[in-house]
């Protein structure tokens, strides 16, 4: 796969030009139209800039670290030159009148973006499946899916349209989707990415990070976009600084993630990993989190009462698609959300408002955010003893498409291992670990305590490649 | 155990304001009546006196400095509303 450095190696060197480079995977994108990777291409904006920055560089002037570098970006990202619609019915004509931060920050680099990837809509799967513009499919096999909700971005990178992409995590959309296609996946500590102008999903798990191909882009990319922005009153002041690991890092491998349930070759392959960072000079012992079994319990609450929350601005009025035919305001709400928003948006809507309605608050809500109390208290007691925790990111490899369609749980199965991390703010990765006999991809998840974001990208450096 | 009914179902569409088809009702309710069931199994924790998380990081009180700043073009906001007049958001008649 063609990384962020080499290509921006060969813009520098003059043996490429942004405007080639910009080109040529955007002719890329369209070769792969039958993956149904995109939504859309922002091409005409896309070569103004990439005309702009070779500008520059003929004449000297300074450019950014990533100038001339193609990106794409998952839908949910504001962004100018095209539309942004979540993959949802209700948005499909919403032209953003501002950029979120994270774009504009990698724009300040120079980096252009190309075009907008598919998702479930409003981020809500685990597939990719749930887009008003069709599934998007996995990158090694096309009757599998790509995983969700970022699916288009993981695709878009481990089919080398672009070296990286960005992706919205809110209980594992980039690190299984990473998982299923082969890429390195980062989903910072909570707050250390602004979330400005990225549609809202979950406000107290939503997080912004990004898809390479490799750890050291990943660095380069998340450093860029940390930091905090007086727009998204919840970052955190810049803190992430790459850096290189000591040997003699205490890892815990998590027994709950690896037990029978785990398809073999997902753990036959977390324990290969082990076994290089055991080769490292780092330690590796079996650690218990027992409550990690009630943590998609704890996210199947907490989260559909946020989604019904922020999910209520989509009214058609002040912007997206308004139903036809109504004749009261009262009406107009009904019709253009009951039109506008996918069967999974409904039902979190629907289940966010039994679990926040009277009556219910405590049983449901109260009851999930005390729980998630104790699962914060169950990691911190293990980041006392240990300095990482180590797992598979899913249990299983892709799944075919339309297999779970039919079964919510069993869809919201697949972020069993993710979502811990996010009800607790923690950093965590989703790296490349091999793959099964059929080929298709293995994810290990690395797992930190707040902010050591750094240290887990570095570790996974340190023995990036030496797995295969 | 939970089950929610075609009434639930509907009185939750009220709260949330969307409209549904019919068809879209019994499939929900089965949905949604499996998905609460799931998350009961939060009932095997004990969590008196426990203090809930609503949030993660610990931040308190963020704030910009009182300084003006240039917002929204207010016609290129207007241009994302559906339907206006005078450069006005216009909405059907409310009762």
């Amino acid at each position: 796969m063609s990384s962020v450095s080499d290509t921006l190696n060969r813009i520098m060197s003059g043996n490429s030009s942004a405007r080639a480079e910009i080109e040529e995977a955007l002719n890329r994108a369209r070769s792969a139209e039958f993956k149904n990777v995109f939504i859309s291409l922002s091409e005409d904006r896309a070569l103004t800039r990439a005309d702009e920055i070779d500008n520059k560089i003929k004449n000297g002037e300074s450019v950014g670290r990533l100038a001339g570098v193609p990106f794409a970006t998952k839908d949910n990202f504001l962004t100018f030159g095209g539309q942004t619609t979540a993959a949802a019915t209700i948005l499909s004509n919403f032209e953003a009148p501002v950029q979120a931060t994270a774009i504009e920050k990698l724009e300040a680099e120079g980096a252009i973006c190309i075009g907008k990837t598919n998702l479930d809509a409003f981020a809500h799967g685990g597939s990719t499946e749930n887009s008003a513009y069709g599934p998007t499919k996995n990158a090694f096999n096309d009757v599998k899916v790509a995983g969700g909700s970022s699916g288009g971005s993981a695709v878009a990178v481990a089919l080398d349209i672009v070296p990286f992409a960005l992706g919205s995590d809110t209980g594992g959309s980039i690190r299984q989707p990473a998982s299923f296609n082969g890429v390195v996946g980062v989903k910072p500590t909570y707050g250390m990415v602004s979330r400005y102008g990225v549609v809202a999903m979950a406000s107290s798990t939503d997080c912004i990070g990004c898809f390479t191909s490799n750890v050291a882009d990943a660095e380069e990319v998340m450093d860029i976009l940390a930091g905090k922005d007086a727009r998204d009153m919840t970052t955190l002041p810049n803190y992430f600084v790459p850096t290189s690991v000591e040997p003699g890092q205490r890892i815990g491998l998590i027994k709950e993630f690896m037990d029978k349930d785990v398809d073999e070759s997902v753990r036959v392959n977390v324990m290969k990993y082990a076994d290089k960072l055991k080769v490292a000079g780092h330690t590796i012992e079996e650690v218990s989190l027992p409550i990690l079994k009630y943590a998609l319990a704890m996210y199947y609450i907490i989260v559909p009462a946020e989604i019904s929350s922020n999910l209520a601005r989509y009214d058609g009025i002040r912007y997206g698609k308004r139903a036809d035919g109504v004749k009261t305001l009262g009406e107009l709400y009904n019709k253009s959300r009951g039109e506008g928003f996918m069967a999974e948006n409904k039902r979190r809507i629907m289940i966010g408002s039994y679990v926040l309605s009277s009556g219910y608050f405590d049983a449901y809500y109260l009851k999930a955010q005390k729980a998630r109390t104790l699962l914060i208290e169950a990691f911190n007691e293990l980041f006392e003893r240990y300095d990482v925790l180590l797992g598979p990111v899913v249990p299983t490899t892709a799944f075919n498409i339309g297999e779970n369609t039919a079964d919510p749980i069993k869809m919201y199965l697949a972020d069993i291992m993710t979502v811990p991390a996010s009800l607790a703010g923690l950093p965590a990765i989703s790296v490349p670990g091999g793959v099964t006999e059929e080929g298709m991809p293995i994810g290990i998840q690395l797992i930190g305590q707040q902010q050591s974001d750094g240290k887990l990208l570095s570790l996974a450096k340190s023995i990036e490649g030496s797995h295969e | 155990m939970t089950q929610i009914t075609r009434e639930d179902v509907q009185y939750l569409a009220q709260l949330s304001k969307l409209q549904l088809e019919d068809q879209e009702i019994d499939s929900l309710a089965s949905d949604i009546t499996n998905i609460l069931r799931y998350v009961e199994m939060l009932g095997e924790l004990k969590t008196e006196g426990i203090e809930p998380s609503y949030q993660v990081t610990g931040l308190e009180n963020g704030g910009r400095d009182d300084i003006a700043d240039a917002t929204f073009d207010l016609s290129k906001l207007l241009s994302c509303a559906p339907d206006t007049a005078d450069n006005q958001v216009k909405v059907p008649k409310v009762l």
